[in-house]
């Protein structure tokens, strides 16, 4: 008995640090998309966290919204904005030389 | 992406933010720690009532019956986001990559699998964890592995099939909430003695407008009706 809840306050302290250094790491990551992996790997650590505190309703949300369809969104978001950067350098690279402000 | 347009702050800028959020860390830290042990006996209360909501879980009966217009409310939100995202424009007509056999078997297999972990969260919530927006996630998420792997939806259920199931679980909430009003008094006050069935009906639309909502928040753009998903 005694050993099993050393095991798990093991577990959460680790558990805890996991989550913080994640949220970190996503936070200043210079690199987007291995922030947004980043972020997915938080969302399902929470999740974790969740089921800890004995709240298995918001660990299923977390992990479905939070980390899946969350880091979906934004994935898609990232090849967008990605795509859209391209097209406007694109743009600048064909306008070389031309006088007037881009649009 | 490069990295300099993150690190464009200058320096006595950014430890003006640090002394404030650290501040701002502190007045939390210091709220959360001051708060009284348990301001109401809620669970008591919830516990207590738990027979007249219909449900057995009691997470359920708080979000569908107890505080159901804060779901009805959220509801809303998601609706407005998506609103929001079509207003920036039509979704682009290109399709994805070819998804190859691989793939395409594995998404054949996995979404009716998906379809019913949907149905089995939305009917275990009643007792169980689970409930209309868990549901409703797994089913967009059966949607967007679907979107990835290069499906669309027809032209035909593009323009008001999929509009009808967009609006249904606000739709059918807002009128249950109504027509309880001459019984109850109340909006949203349903009647104990089919309280459960007017949660699953509520939830059940709930997960097919949640699952749609969030699978076209996905796809990014306004359908065009008659055209392409």
């Amino acid at each position: 008995m005694e050993t099993i809840t050393l095991l798990e306050r093991v577990f959460d302290g680790l558990l805890m640090l996991t989550l913080l250094w994640l949220a970190w790491r996503a936070l200043q990551s210079p690199d987007l998309f291995k922030a947004v992996v980043l972020f997915i790997a938080f969302g399902l650590t929470m999740a974790l966290v969740w089921v800890r505190l004995q709240a298995p309703d918001i660990a299923l949300a977390e992990a479905a919204i939070g980390a899946g369809l969350t880091g979906a969104l934004l994935l898609k978001a990232l090849a967008q904005s990605n795509e859209l950067a391209d097209r406007v350098s694109d743009d600048h690279t064909t306008d070389t030389g031309d006088t007037h402000e881009h649009r | 992406m490069n990295t300099a347009d993150h690190r464009a702050l200058p320096k006595p800028f950014q430890y003006v933010l640090l002394v404030l959020i650290s501040a701002l860390a502190c007045g939390l830290g210091y709220a959360v720690l001051s708060l009284p042990d348990q301001a109401i006996e809620l669970k008591g209360l919830v516990e207590a009532n738990l027979e007249a909501s219909g449900v057995r879980n009691p997470v359920t009966a708080v979000l569908l019956n107890f505080r159901a217009y804060d779901t009805l409310l959220e509801m809303a939100v998601l609706l407005l986001a998506l609103i929001g995202v079509w207003s920036l424009g039509a979704t682009p007509m290109r399709r994805g990559a070819d998804p190859g056999p691989v793939l395409s078997a594995l998404v054949h297999g996995l979404v009716p699998m998906m379809i019913l972990v949907a149905g089995y969260l939305l009917w275990a919530g009643a007792h169980a964890p689970g409930g209309a927006f868990q549901a409703g996630a797994v089913l967009a998420a059966s949607g967007v592995l679907l979107l990835l792997t290069g499906k669309r939806l027809t032209a035909r259920l593009t323009g008001r099939p999929l509009r009808i199931a967009l609006l249904a679980g606000l739709g059918a909430f807002i009128t249950i909430g109504v027509i309880v009003m001459p019984a109850g008094g109340m909006f949203l006050q349903y009647p104990p003695s089919h309280a459960d069935g007017l949660i699953l009906f509520i939830e059940a639309t709930a997960t097919l407008s949640i699952g749609a909502i969030l699978t076209a928040l996905f796809l990014g753009g306004r359908t065009v009706s008659g055209g392409e998903r």
